[in-house]
Formats: C-alpha cells, sequence, structure tokens
C-alpha cells in the first residue's frame, strides 16, 4: 500500500478503527474494566488528532486541506472507466463538524460510565465497539469527497446506531430501532441512483478536483454552452418547467430527501422523537450532536455546490419547509409531558433554523448555519446529558414526577439552567450567535422574503418558553419525590467532566465567536460565490 | 456425408483441454461412484472428502484453462465456449459446492440419513452448472441444464429415504416430486423454444444466431415470428430455472421441503446455471432482437416488467414468512429479480458488457451470502425439523455470538448495506442500470431493497434485541458447518471491504 500521500485527515479518520481493534481482541468478561478506559483513551487521541488538523488549518486558503486521495476501484460503466478513489480533506466546514464529532465522543463515552444500562442489559464490550464503529462512520462523512465511498459511510452510520437504540434502549427500543433504520435508509437510498446518475454523467465520483483530476464542482462551475451543466438542451419555458421536469431538479431532490429525512426536516421527522426517546443517553446525546448534522452538512456540502440552479429555485420551499419545523417543532415541544421527548422535539425546531440558514444562501446565513449545527450540538447534547442523569436516579422521564432538583443539587441545576438558556440563545452564550446571524442572513437573501424571518424570530421566543417551562418543572418547586440513596443527590466525577467541556464551549463560542468564524471564511465564500447576482 | 475424422483432427476440433474443468469433475464423480461402493461402513466420511479433492481437481484445471492472457476458446465443435465468463462463473460454482458439501456432511449425520450417492449427485448437479456457463449452443444448453437438475431432483427428496412416515420426509418427498414435475414442464418450454429457433435459423449455434437473427428479425416473414416465439419461450423456460415471477409458484415448497443444504445448493447453482445461458442467450445469440438500429425495443421492456414484478412479489411476500427458509426461498425469487436488472440492462447499446459483469459480481455475492445464511439456518435446526422459525432464532446473540454475528453480517449483506459484498452487488447492478437509461427500475430497485431490509432485519431484531425466556440452546453443529459459515463470512466481507476485487475479477468479461 502507497503511504506517501498519508494526511492527518486520515489519521484521524483511522484512530477509532484503532480502538475498535484494540477492543475486539479484548476480554469481555476479565476485563470489563478496562474496556470503557479503552474506548474513552480512543476518543481522547482522536480529539488530540482533530485538533491537530485545526493548528495545521490554513483559514486563508478557500481549497481542502490535508487532502489525500488514492484510487480505490475502477468501475467500467460501457466504454468508460470512472475511478472511485480514496478522497479526504478537509475545510473550514468539515473541520468543524470533525472536531465537533471528536468533541462529543468522549463526552458521549464519559456520560455512559456506570450507567446502569450494562447492568440491565449487559454487553458492554458491544455497546463500545459501536460506540467505535460509529465515531469512525460519522467523522468519514465529514471527510470524504468521493461520493461512492461517502455513500458507504453514510449508510454504515446506520449499523451501529441501529444496534445502541435496539439493544440498549427504553421499553419501546425495538419499534424505534426499526423505524430509525428503515426511515433513513428508504431516504438514502434513493440518494444512490442519484449519485450513479451524477459518475455516469460527469464520469468522475470525485465532488473536488484534485491532483489533475477534475471533480463534478468544477463542471458545473465551469460549463459553458447552452443551458446548464445537468440540462444541456435550454429550456425555453425554464422557470415554468424547471422545478418539476429538469434533470437537475431531481438529481437535487435525490440527494435533499436523504438528508431532510436525517435532518430532519418538517415532514420528515416523525422517526426522530421515538429514537430519541428510546436511545440509550449516549446514543440521544451523539444523535442530537452528531448525527443530525450529517444532514444538513450533506446539503451545504452536495446539495448547493453541485446543483446551484435547483438550490435557487427550491430555496423558497425548502426555507419555508424549515420555518414551518422552528414553529411546529417548538409548538409540539411544549405540550410535551415527557422531558426526553420535549428536548427531542426541540430539535426539530433548532434544526428548522439551520435549514434556514443554508437556504438564505449567502455568507451570513451559510456560516450562522454552520455554527448553529456545532451550538446545537454542544447545547442539545448537553440536555440529553441532563435528562439522562436524571432518568439514572429517578426512573422516570414524567415531568411530572420531578421537581425541586435544584434545591437538592445546586450545582446540576446551575449547569442546567446555562445549558438551557444556552439552548434558548440567550445573548453571550452560544446559541445566540448561530441563531441572530442566520436571522441577520435570512433578513438579506435575495430569495427569501420578510416573512421568513419574522416567523423565524417568532420561534425564538417560543424556544425560552418550552425550555423555561422544563426547568421550572424540573427544576423549580416541591422536591416532593426524594431519593432512598441521599449519596446520589451528589453529582458524580464522570458527570462533571461530561459537563465541564460543554461549559467551556457555550461561553467560548458565546464570547469567541470570530475563532469560529474566521474558520470557516473561505470555505463559506467558495460556496456563496455560485449564488452571487 | 459422414466421413471419418482423423484423431488429430478430432482432437483439434473438440479441444477437450479447454473443457477439462466440467469433463475432469464428472470422470471423478464416476470413479467416486465406485469407490463409494467399496468403502466400508466405518471409512463413510471418505466420500465428502473425496468429492472436495475432486472440486480441488477442477478448480486447479480451471486455473490452467483460464489463465487471464488467454482469449476465449471454442470447444466441442463450437459447442462450448470458454471464456472469462465461463471462468468465473466455474469457479462460483465450485465454492458453492464446496460450501454445500460442508453443510451437507454435518446435516446428512445429524438426520440419520448418510449415502455415499448423496455427494455423487451434488458433483453431478455442479459439473451440470459448469457446462451450462459454457454453454455456446442451444442443444448443449439443454443437456446440461438437465445434468444440472436431475440430481437436484433427487436431493430434493433425499430426506424421504429415511421412510419414517415423519412429515419432514413427506414434505422432501413433496419438494423432489414438485420441483421435477415443473422442471420438467420448464424443459418442454426450452426444447420447444429450442426446436422453434432452429427453425427459424437453421442452427442451434449461438454466434451463428448471431450472425442469423438480424436479417431474420428485421424482415416480414414466418421466420421472424417464430424468431420471437422460440425466444420467448427459451426465457420461459430458464425463468423457471432460475424461479422469476410469475415462474416461481414452486419455489417456496420446494426450498423448504428440500434437506437445507439442498435447498441452499439449489439457490444457488440452479440460478447461476440459469441465468448464465439467458445472458448468453440474450447477449450472444439474440442481441438482434433485443437491439433494433442501437435502440433497445420490446424485449428489454418485457425483461424489466419481470424484473419489477419479481422485486415486487419476492420482497413484499417474504415480510409475511414466519419460516425461515420460506423467507429465504421469497428472498432468493427477489434476488433474482435484482440480477434481471442487470439482464434488462444488457439491452441498450454499449451497456451489455458492464452489465453482465454487474450480473456476475451480484451472483458472485449472492453465493457467499445466501449459503452463509442458509448454513446459519441449518445449524439452529433440530432433529426434528423443528428450530426453523423466526421466534427460534430468538436471543441467539446471547447462546451463539458468534454465529449471530455471522446471521447479522449475512442479512446486512442481502439487505445491500456498505461494507459487504451484497453492496457491491447491488451498487453495480444498479450502476449498470442506470447506466442503460432504465431509472425506474433502478428506482424500485433500491426501494423494494428498502422493504427487504424490514425482514432481514427482523431476523436481526430476533437475535440481539430480543432475549429468549426459554434456556439457551446447545450447540448441535459439528466444525464442517462452522467452516461452512467461516467460508461463507469470509467472502461476504473481504469482497465487500476490498471494493476493487470483485470488479478487477470480471473486468475481462465480455460476451459481446
Amino acid at each position: 500500500m502507497d503511504l506517501t500521500g498519508l494526511s492527518l485527515t486520515t489519521i484521524t479518520l483511522f484512530i477509532p478503527m484503532i480502538g475498535l481493534a484494540i477492543l475486539l481482541f479484548m476480554n469481555g468478561e476479565t476485563q470489563r474494566d478496562n474496556i470503557k478506559w479503552v474506548a474513552f483513551g480512543t476518543s481522547i487521541v482522536a480529539f488530540v488528532a482533530s485538533v491537530l488538523m485545526w493548528v495545521n488549518f490554513d483559514p486563508s486558503v478557500a481549497e481542502l486541506q490535508m487532502v489525500q486521495r488514492n484510487t480505490w476501484a475502477e468501475v467500467s460503466l460501457g466504454e468508460s472507466v470512472i475511478n472511485i478513489s480514496y478522497f479526504v480533506g478537509v475545510d473550514g466546514i468539515s473541520l468543524l463538524l470533525v472536531l465537533l464529532t471528536t468533541f462529543i465522543m468522549p463526552i458521549a463515552i464519559l456520560g455512559s460510565f456506570g450507567s446502569n444500562i450494562f447492568e440491565e442489559r449487559g454487553r458492554e464490550k458491544l455497546y463500545y465497539i459501536f460506540m467505535m464503529l460509529l465515531e469512525w462512520s460519522m467523522i468519514g462523512v465529514f471527510v470524504i469527497h468521493d461520493l461512492i465511498i461517502f455513500y458507504v459511510f453514510w449508510e454504515v452510520t446506520l449499523v451501529p446506531m441501529y444496534f445502541l437504540i435496539g439493544i440498549w434502549g427504553a421499553e419501546e427500543r425495538i419499534y424505534a430501532a426499526v423505524k430509525f433504520f428503515l426511515y433513513t435508509m428508504a431516504g438514502s437510498i434513493l440518494m444512490l441512483i442519484a449519485i450513479l446518475y451524477v459518475g455516469n454523467k460527469s464520469g468522475t465520483f470525485s465532488t473536488y478536483s484534485a491532483a489533475g483530476d477534475v471533480g463534478v464542482i468544477e463542471m458545473v462551475q465551469t460549463y459553458e454552452g447552452e443551458g446548464s451543466y445537468w440540462d444541456p438542451v435550454p429550456d425555453e419555458e425554464e422557470d415554468a418547467g424547471f422545478l418539476l421536469s429538469s434533470v437537475e431538479s431531481f438529481l437535487f431532490l435525490g440527494f435533499l430527501v436523504a438528508f431532510a429525512i436525517k435532518v430532519p426536516i418538517f415532514p420528515f421527522h416523525s422517526w426522530l422523537p421515538d429514537a430519541h426517546v428510546q436511545a440509550p443517553t449516549a446514543g440521544s446525546v451523539i444523535l442530537a450532536g452528531v448525527l443530525l448534522k450529517m444532514g444538513t452538512y450533506g446539503i451545504v456540502r452536495f446539495n448547493l455546490t453541485m446543483f446551484p440552479e435547483a438550490a435557487v429555485a427550491w430555496a423558497p420551499t425548502i426555507a419555508f419547509l424549515g420555518v414551518v419545523g422552528i414553529i411546529y417543532g417548538a409548538w409540539v415541544s411544549y405540550a410535551q409531558d415527557n422531558v426526553k421527548k420535549l428536548v427531542a422535539y426541540s430539535s426539530v425546531s433548532h434544526l428548522g433554523f439551520v435549514v434556514l440558514g443554508i437556504f438564505a444562501l449567502n455568507s451570513q446565513g451559510l456560516q450562522g448555519a454552520t455554527l448553529q449545527m456545532v451550538n446545537h450540538g454542544i447545547s442539545t447534547g448537553g440536555l440529553f446529558l441532563i435528562v439522562g442523569m436524571l432518568y439514572e436516579r429517578w426512573h422516570t422521564k414524567e415531568m411530572a414526577d420531578y421537581g425541586g432538583i435544584w434545591k437538592m443539587m445546586p450545582a446540576f441545576g446551575a449547569i442546567s439552567l446555562v445549558i438551557s438558556l444556552s439552548s434558548m440563545g440567550l445573548p453571550g452564550l452560544n446559541g445566540f450567535i448561530g441563531e441572530f446571524t442566520i436571522l441577520m442572513g435570512s433578513l438579506g437573501s435575495e430569495y427569501l422574503g420578510f416573512a421568513f424571518t419574522l416567523f423565524a424570530t417568532l420561534g425564538v421566543i417560543m424556544a425560552a418558553v418550552y425550555l423555561l417551562k422544563m426547568f421550572q418543572h424540573v427544576f423549580m418547586g416541591e422536591h416532593d419525590n426524594p431519593l432512598s440513596d441521599e449519596t446520589r443527590y451528589k453529582l458524580q466525577w464522570n458527570e462533571i467532566a461530561a459537563f465541564i467541556p460543554i461549559l467551556i464551549m457555550i461561553f467560548w463560542i458565546g464570547i469567541q465567536p470570530i475563532v469560529f468564524f474566521n474558520m470557516l471564511d473561505m470555505s463559506v465564500d467558495s460556496i456563496v460565490a455560485l449564488f452571487l447576482p | 456425408m459422414f466421413e471419418t475424422p482423423t484423431i488429430a483432427d478430432f482432437l483439434a476440433q473438440s479441444n477437450l483441454a479447454s473443457t477439462l474443468p466440467g469433463t475432469l469433475l464428472v470422470l471423478w464423480t464416476l470413479i467416486l461412484v465406485l469407490v463409494d461402493l467399496f468403502l466400508p461402513e466405518e471409512r463413510q466420511r471418505w466420500t465428502p472428502i473425496l468429492a472436495c479433492v475432486g472440486l480441488g481437481i477442477s478448480f486447479v484445471a480451471n486455473l490452467f484453462v483460464y489463465s487471464p492472457a488467454e482469449s476465449e476458446q471454442i470447444a466441442l465443435y463450437g459447442m462450448f465456449v470458454a471464456d472469462a465468463f465461463t471462468g468465473f462463473l466455474n469457479v462460483v460454482i465450485l465454492v458453492a459446492t464446496l460450501i454445500a458439501i460442508l453443510m451437507s456432511w454435518d446435516y446428512l449425520n445429524r438426520a440419520d440419513i448418510h449415502r455415499g450417492e448423496y455427494y455423487v449427485l451434488a458433483l453431478l448437479s455442479s459439473a451440470g452448472a459448469m457446462f451450462m456457463v459454457g454453454a455456446n449452443d442451444l442443444i448443449i444448453i439443454f443437456v446440461a441444464l438437465e445434468l444440472l437438475s436431475i440430481p437436484l431432483y433427487i436431493l430434493a427428496a433425499f430426506r424421504s429415504i429415511k421412510n419414517d412416515g415423519s412429515d419432514l420426509a413427506l414434505k422432501s418427498e413433496e419438494s423432489g416430486m414438485k420441483y421435477f414435475i415443473l422442471g420438467a414442464f420448464s424443459s418442454a418450454f426450452l426444447v420447444f423454444g429450442s426446436a422453434l429457433v432452429y427453425g427459424a435459423t437453421g442452427t442451434t449455434n449461438i454466434p451463428e444466431i448471431f450472425s442469423l437473427a438480424s436479417a431474420i428479425a428485421g424482415s416480414v416473414s414466418s421466420a421472424a415470428f417464430y424468431l420471437i416465439i422460440g425466444a420467448a419461450l427459451l426465457f420461459v423456460g430458464l425463468g423457471f430455472k432460475v424461479a422469476v415471477v410469475p415462474f416461481h409458484m414452486w419455489t417456496p415448497d420446494v426450498y423448504e421441503g428440500a434437506p437445507t443444504p439442498v435447498t441452499a445448493f439449489m439457490s444457488v447453482t440452479a440460478k447461476i446455471g440459469g441465468f448464465a445461458a439467458m445472458l448468453r442467450l440474450l447477449v450472444s445469440g439474440l442481441a438482434a432482437l433485443v437491439i433494433v438500429d442501437g435502440e433497445p425495443v420490446a424485449w428489454q421492456a418485457t425483461v424489466s416488467l419481470v424484473a419489477v414484478l419479481t422485486l415486487v412479489l419476492g420482497n413484499f411476500v417474504a415480510i409475511s414468512q414466519r419460516n425461515l427458509k420460506r423467507m429465504l426461498a421469497y428472498s432468493s425469487i427477489a434476488h433474482a429479480g435484482y440480477i434481471l436488472v442487470a439482464v434488462a440492462a444488457t439491452g441498450t447499446t454499449g451497456v451489455a458488457d458492464a452489465a453482465t459483469q454487474s450480473a456476475l459480481v451480484y451472483m458472485l455475492a449472492y453465493m457467499f451470502t445466501n449459503l452463509g445464511a442458509f448454513a446459519v439456518v441449518m445449524s439452529i435446526e433440530r432433529e426434528d425439523g423443528s428450530g426453523g422459525n423466526i421466534e427460534d432464532i430468538t436471543g441467539l446473540a446471547r447462546s451463539r455470538p458468534l454465529m449471530a454475528m455471522a446471521m447479522t453480517i449475512f442479512m446486512l449483506s442481502l439487505t445491500g448495506i456498505p461494507l459487504t459484498a451484497g453492496f457491491v452487488g447491488k451498487f453495480m447492478v444498479f450502476a449498470s442500470a442506470v447506466q442503460a437509461g432504465l431509472f425506474g427500475l433502478a428506482i424500485i430497485g433500491v426501494l423494494t431493497s428498502v422493504v427487504s431490509a424490514f425482514y432481514y432485519m427482523r431476523v436481526v431484531v430476533n437475535m440481539y434485541l430480543r432475549d429468549s425466556s426459554g434456556d439457551l440452546q446447545p450447540a448441535l453443529e459439528t466444525s464442517a458447518v462452522r467452516w461452512a459459515i467461516n467460508i461463507a463470512l469470509a467472502g461476504t466481507v473481504i469482497f465487500g471491504v476490498f471494493y476493487p476485487l470483485a470488479t478487477n475479477l470480471v473486468s475481462s468479461v465480455s460476451i459481446t
């Protein structure tokens, strides 16, 4: 094997695989205590590697960095031969999401230390193996720039998540796991057809140009001739027929449906509450923290760059669905009595902002959306951790069963307050930065009207309503459901360790967002350049 | 009229050397019959070992005949063609037979029906499949098909030799009988179709049919009519063998009743033989019917329609099956549908080679995965035939974790999840369908594989997500079947992870 082109991206990508290999050779019974440390250690090493990537990253360059590209296989399609290549590299958007992944993983693993799911269901080794597999495939989704290999990683994320929900989940876990698997697979498999069409048409599966080979995006951008790249025959009544009859529009939808189900954008969200509520705590944290971002990332990375005309044509529709998601998610969230379901629906609402920001199709909207992906990962991940810790102690998810917890666990209450406030977008914390930039973007968008911003702003207010409701019911009032074991009122060391990095990030992004915006500047500009009039 | 050929002339024309993989296997089998007669009772296990040696010999011969540098060789007076297509499928058939024999050794002992003839019949059947994939003449197709099928009829009824009146013996007898009657029926279609094609073109040789067909198909004459009817009948006859809708009715009963290793074996080899002949006929022989003036015609639409019916029916009916063997039977119908997608794609100009290659990769992936799944089902079956229902694998992850893991990977591969061989096969097939412009077919193909995910995942759900309340099952299987599972698992994973392996193996295949 040729290792000369080995890049830091590859190393980061395969660190979880090394951890997985070590875990495979450990004995699940006799070395039970060491297993979690191996998994945790691996995730920390992966985090360090991704921080090294950040150190090496040059934010003044728009192109992919730390690139590695090796031809992996050749597919002969008739007379032409198409290369499938192992093509990794990061730009600002990818890097930020890789950092998010490697940041969330150790927290999720710490959060599952000593969890009572292992007493009930056992199989601790298998659990951490799936965690490693999940981390590997999620990092892969964010760094791969070959459509086929991207699809491989995209589908592989399903398998560990399916098992995490199905084996270690709550009562309705089987229903939730099967629904999650089928729903997301149904969406993504149509993307395979679209990918095959793209490859067949352009003769390559690489999206970006590298090493002299022209990628799909460059072909689309540099196309000069009649019509567009995907629809070379000029359409006389272009505006009228474009949405429903052009090839580009179909390809756009082929990709979009896969991503929309993952996000989830409004009418495709019904798998999410089930999966979130039934998943074990770490599963929910990863699901909210990273997995949903794969959808929004995919839209930015593939839909916008490869099908810019269709993106413009569809922008109002999708942004409308995003706004509906904001309002609807918030509304349904407010109506929940189940605290985990409340947080789950809040994801629908928050991701609606991200979708709105993306389809503003300008620099602020896109930067805000990308940063908001990270913010949501941190805040909602944190909220799920809180819910998980409550459940470990009281074994209920009903809000009515809680109350007055702040009195008994003052530190925990304070932490929860900060995370809730960050999620509802209090200025000075991270959520505000993302939502504010998105709203700026949508207000200044060429393609969206004023009403989009107006209704989205309503969503910010509603977020405060449902999150404060949750906080009030759980943490304030009388404490009438005391624990039999007094010592459980104390936070455990691993719980504190999981919260500290979350709090640091909440304040860091809130106070010094410029660090992160700098990282995104050039990458976002190169995408937005497609939509400048 | 009849000249006596000289020996040298005979050797040159017959070119027996290039048929060696098949002929050696037949010869070995004939010797094995005699050896088996004289083997003492306590040395019974020699027969399967010798059968495996025969497979090995055939494999080595195959390596020599089909070294990649060689181009195609014609043998047996033009009736047999040894090209990359034949060579590749020969290997697939040999590996399938090896896995089936490993499974059988275990099964026959457990069921107490160990007879040496079993292995003889299995080897004959696989020799038939090997001749079928190299058939270059309608007559050879027929003869090879019978050589493939007749031993399978007997094998399907093999359980009934222990005539204890048990339900299993009866079902096995029913299975063999049903398979025989419908098999004979479909052979009649094949022969009648051959006769009509012969009537229209005056030859049974496939390349000659190819050179004549375009003139005949373009003309308005009774010959053109006979050619089309004949081709349709050939398709029907082969359609029975590979079990595509609407010629699939026999499949569930036969698959359920036959001894499990036989089911596994025939679900793979009979399909490979049938599809190979179908591809040869459509691509090498009757291309003129498929493509007129560079445009695909009604033929492609017909195959597409059959493919859609097969995909939809196979996948949807599989959902309601409780018996694992029956579920795998319907799933194998569905998989025939995916291969048919590739067959349909051969009908577009310039795609024929890519589509043929994709069909071959699919068959390779299907062979490993399906045999593996059947091997797992077999090892959890109990002697009285119970234990093959979907409830019976509940909690398998706890009682036998390695087997549950293998089964999970087989199920993921049958679904077509990446990093398994099944994905590579599906990917290739859909790529050729997209390239052929058959978008509707490709979309139905991927959507039905979501449906298939439902019933394959149910197996995984039962193994991992539910816990059995009863006692853990003791391991019944011997190491032979564990080897069968290991080989199948290795194939599924290696060809799945190392994607280029499969594509490189078939890259030189071209039967146009």
